[in-house]
């Protein structure tokens, strides 16, 4: 029988610094990272030798060793050994994903609490096997004789040492996500300055919430590590026009190493509860997620950018909870790209994309930048990959807490595989 | 950080060789552990004058488990083993030729004395008097407590107790606490307990079972050996210490079963910020540890502001800022609270080229004594604790003689311990130490500086 549904409570948040690819973390596993992350949370919250409902989390880069990885992380943990966990992937909308399962089992009554979480190690990244080798050692394995064995032993060959390193490209189109979104910059006219400017107020905002301790109950400290390492509060347009185009091509490439997300390591988890529960355990309750909502294009011969599908998700989503895309005081658009966010911006101001695309009578409209990415976003903190949306969840949940009762926050976050997931928080 | 020093004198060979070399004999002292007696042996309790407090005494050693022997007769025998404990109530004495019968009573006793022994003079105080004879016998107490404290080896310890009339309730915590391993560190003190509403059914083995302390500069050193005691004694530990220090907190709050707090103390609205969530996350505070240091040392006259200034707001203002906004705040000091501040012997001696350090550690002791009386109103405590030389990783980086000739400048020849500064701290913070206030304890082996 499904009992009455109850919105998820978000309770806090925890993450490590995200380092750049190679950076602090370079020898730190997805396990080492995704452990250290649930213990400052247990650590926050007094949940040593606790056993929450369950605890969902993933990796986009994954080690073959790393099939159970949150579960893994969570015997490693401070909490109780009896705390289920299950992995999820969504490329980069894993960690938001994570956090809609958990708040829909808890909305269900089917838990109390738990935490989502995500992970990503660029540096320490799995590197498989040429795939002609693993064929020979495959079939050495299943030889039955000795002869057979040497047989099958003798077909390696020098060239079969080079191993298989994991990409950041599209498998079908072969396209890196950054040459994607040029794709898509270009063809909504996304300018450099304004990339720029976004990349800047980025940055700022960032430097900003960790200079007035936003970040206090949000981050704990690793391998010595104690704010973002791409972080760069100095920043200005006049340094970021310095820097080459990497994605796009020809004169019209507006897309650089500045106002593109860079390869990141990091983890994030956020606790999530029944008002009931975060009530017992004299825990606060900074938001709750209100609702979610997917949405995939066809980048590959649908004529749609790789990053786009967010602005599907979201008018769904609006509509749904009769809201407009103005009914807000809060937006989080997940910076892959400067370019990105902008694009998305822009299409949902425009009547024909609006009226063509996504089957709307009116076109979504603008919204005030005031209220965009307050404290800052992943262009300033980086992007490990599955980690990104419980930061931003944790984040916005705080924003929305300090903001007082009744505030609204939009959250969008684009995946590759052309995926997006979005969701509304309120306080 | 073991004492090399130490563990080489109580070796086979260290033994003859600093015995006859006439060098240090630093002994290994005993230390509180969970379930320990109170005593490892019997106690004798004599008396110089007609005293108030013998009946009394001995009734407090009997609940606590010690067995009490007769007094040591003047050819040494007696009717136990040797003593672990000699206890002298001097409250009787009338004049200085009283204090003959403390030098009868307590000559053969010590004779008696095991190692890490305890030796405890409870006396009225000399200023209660106004009787100048009088005075003179109670003041000279402090010499005799105090050049014992020197004499004494094998980790034996000297302290006095002063105990004015109608005080006597207040006692009991003391007593335990100096004749314990808790005090191991305590020496050649002077304490004065007051009159104060006492609770009743303490678990003496998790005297702070279900009270919430708040540590600040947990995340290392001393300030974690203060979460870990406090916990183990049945407190929930909420440990502070600044952001960057988080990764360590995390670790030190998952250890001990508390709760972590990411904050610097000198933010404009750390007070407030930590009052809210005490009362919103722990509906209160039982006890407050002020731990949180720092030093930035250098002789006053190359001395910047920026040095001079770090020091004060950390450990001086943010203490004063906390302990206000704790005050200010509905519900945030339960009743029967508990404030330890952490003082260091450098205030109270001085320290070469740490004016900054210093001061702050001096004024630290005169806020808890201005604080005092408020405190006391409300039921609750305030007081501080002076640590001497403790080893630390700080310590641990300072040149192999500075850090032996600075170690062994006391009366038990070597350093104390971050634990012996905790034990303190858990004791003050008690239930029962409600008759301790406006106190300063030092934990420094009777040293040599300041003394």
């Amino acid at each position: 029988m499904a009992p009455q549904t109850r919105k998820a409570a978000i309770v806090g948040g925890n993450r490590i610094p995200f380092a750049r690819s190679n950076g602090a973390y370079a020898r730190a596993s997805n396990q080492d990272m995704l452990t250290a992350t649930l213990d400052g949370l247990v650590a926050r919250f007094g949940l040593q030798g606790q056993q929450v409902g369950e605890v969902v989390a993933g990796a986009v880069l994954k080690h073959a060793r790393d099939f159970n990885l949150t579960r893994e992380s969570v015997l490693g943990s401070r909490l109780s050994a009896a705390t289920p966990a299950y992995d999820v992937q969504q490329a980069c909308g894993t960690g938001l994903e994570a956090a809609v399962l958990v708040a829909n089992k808890i909305a269900l009554g089917q838990v109390e609490s738990g935490i989502a979480g995500g992970v990503d190690t660029t540096s320490d990244a799995p590197m498989a096997l040429n795939e002609d080798i693993r064929r020979v050692l495959l079939a050495v394995n299943n030889a039955k004789t000795l002869q057979q064995r040497l047989k099958a032993l003798s077909g390696i060959r020098p060239g079969q040492l080079i191993p298989e390193v994991p990409r950041n490209a599209e498998p079908r189109t072969g396209l890196a996500m950054g040459d994607h979104a040029a794709i898509t910059a270009a063809e909504w006219e996304i300018g450099r300055e304004e990339q720029d400017e976004l990349t800047v107020r980025s940055h700022q905002a960032l430097a900003a919430a960790y200079d007035r301790g936003f970040f206090d109950d949000l981050v704990t400290p690793f391998l010595g590590l104690t704010r973002d390492q791409n972080l760069r509060p100095d920043t200005s347009l006049e340094k970021l026009a310095r820097l080459k185009p990497v994605f796009g091509q020809g004169e019209g490439a507006t897309m650089t190493a500045g106002n593109s997300t860079p390869l990141t390591d990091g983890a994030s988890a956020v606790l999530l509860a029944s008002d009931e529960w975060a009530a017992e355990h004299d825990l606060p309750v900074l938001a709750h997620l209100v609702d979610a909502q997917t949405a995939a294009v066809d980048y590959v011969h649908g004529g749609e950018g790789l990053l786009m599908a967010p602005a599907y998700a979201v008018p769904v989503l609006l509509a749904r909870n009769g809201l407009t895309l103005q009914d807000f005081d809060f937006y989080e658009v997940h910076e892959a790209f400067a370019s990105t966010v902008l694009a998305t911006l822009k299409v949902w101001e425009s009547p024909e994309y609006c009226k063509e695309k996504l089957g709307l009578d009116a076109p979504l409209g603008s919204i005030d930048r005031a209220k965009l990415n307050v404290h800052g976003s992943s262009l300033a903190a980086g992007h490990p990959f599955a980690a990104t949306g419980g930061r931003i969840v944790a984040t916005l949940a705080k924003t929305l807490h300090e903001a007082g009762p009744g505030k609204r926050g939009l959250i969008s976050i684009c995946a590759a595989g052309g995926q997006g997931v979005v969701a509304i928080l309120e306080s | 950080m073991s004492d090399w020093y130490r563990d080489f004198a109580n070796s086979g060979l260290g033994t003859t060789i600093t015995r006859q070399l006439g060098l240090p004999r630093p002994a290994e002292l005993r230390r509180y552990e969970p379930g320990q007696p109170v005593l490892p042996g019997p106690a004798v309790v004599g008396s110089a004058g007609e005293g108030r407090l013998r009946e009394e005494v001995t009734g407090l050693l009997r609940d606590a488990g010690v067995t009490v022997v007769s007094p040591v007769a003047a050819d040494g025998s007696t009717d136990g083993e040797r003593l672990a404990a000699v206890l002298l109530d001097a409250t009787g004495l009338t004049g200085p030729a009283d204090l003959a019968a403390a030098h009868d009573f307590l000559a053969p006793a010590l004779k008696r004395l095991r190692p890490s022994g305890r030796v405890l003079v409870l006396a009225d105080p000399p200023g209660e008097t106004s009787y100048p004879a009088q005075a003179a016998a109670r003041q000279a107490l402090e010499g005799l407590v105090r050049s014992l404290a020197k004499e004494l080896r094998s980790g034996s310890t000297a302290n006095l107790v002063h105990v004015p009339l109608g005080a006597e309730g207040s006692l009991a915590s003391p007593l335990r606490f100096f004749l314990s391993g808790r005090s191991a560190y305590v020496d050649g003190q002077v304490l004065a307990v007051t009159t104060a509403d006492l609770p009743t059914g303490e678990d003496a083995d998790r005297p702070l079972a279900g009270k919430v302390a708040v540590v600040t500069g947990a995340a290392r050193g001393i300030g974690a050996a203060i979460a870990r005691v406090l916990a183990r004694d049945g407190a929930h530990v909420v440990a502070v210490d600044v952001p960057a220090a988080g990764e360590q907190l995390a670790e030190v709050a998952n250890e001990v079963g508390g709760t972590a707090v990411s904050l610097d103390i000198t933010g404009a609205d750390a007070g407030p910020r930590l009052a809210a969530q005490l009362v919103a996350r722990h509906g209160g505070v039982d006890v407050v540890v002020h731990n949180a240091g720092i030093t930035r040392d250098k002789l006053l006259v190359n001395m910047d502001a920026a040095r001079w200034n770090s020091v004060m707001a950390v450990n001086l203002q943010a203490q004063l800022d906390l302990t206000q906004a704790l005050l200010d705040t509905e519900g945030a000091l339960k009743p029967g609270a508990r404030v330890v501040s952490v003082s260091s012997q450098s205030g109270i001696a001085g320290n070469r080229g740490q004016t900054n350090y210093a001061a702050s550690k001096a004024g630290v002791i005169g806020m808890v004594r201005a604080w005092a009386p408020e405190f006391a109103e409300r039921g609750a405590t305030i007081n501080a604790v002076a640590p001497g030389f403790i080893v630390t990783e700080m310590t641990a980086k300072m040149p192999l003689g500075t850090r032996e000739v600075g170690s062994r400048l006391n009366s038990l020849q070597q350093g104390g311990l971050p634990v012996d500064v905790a034990e303190t701290i858990a004791w003050l913070a008690q239930p029962g130490s409600a008759g301790v206030n406006g106190q300063v304890v030092r934990v420094c082996g009777q040293s040599l500086l300041g003394a």
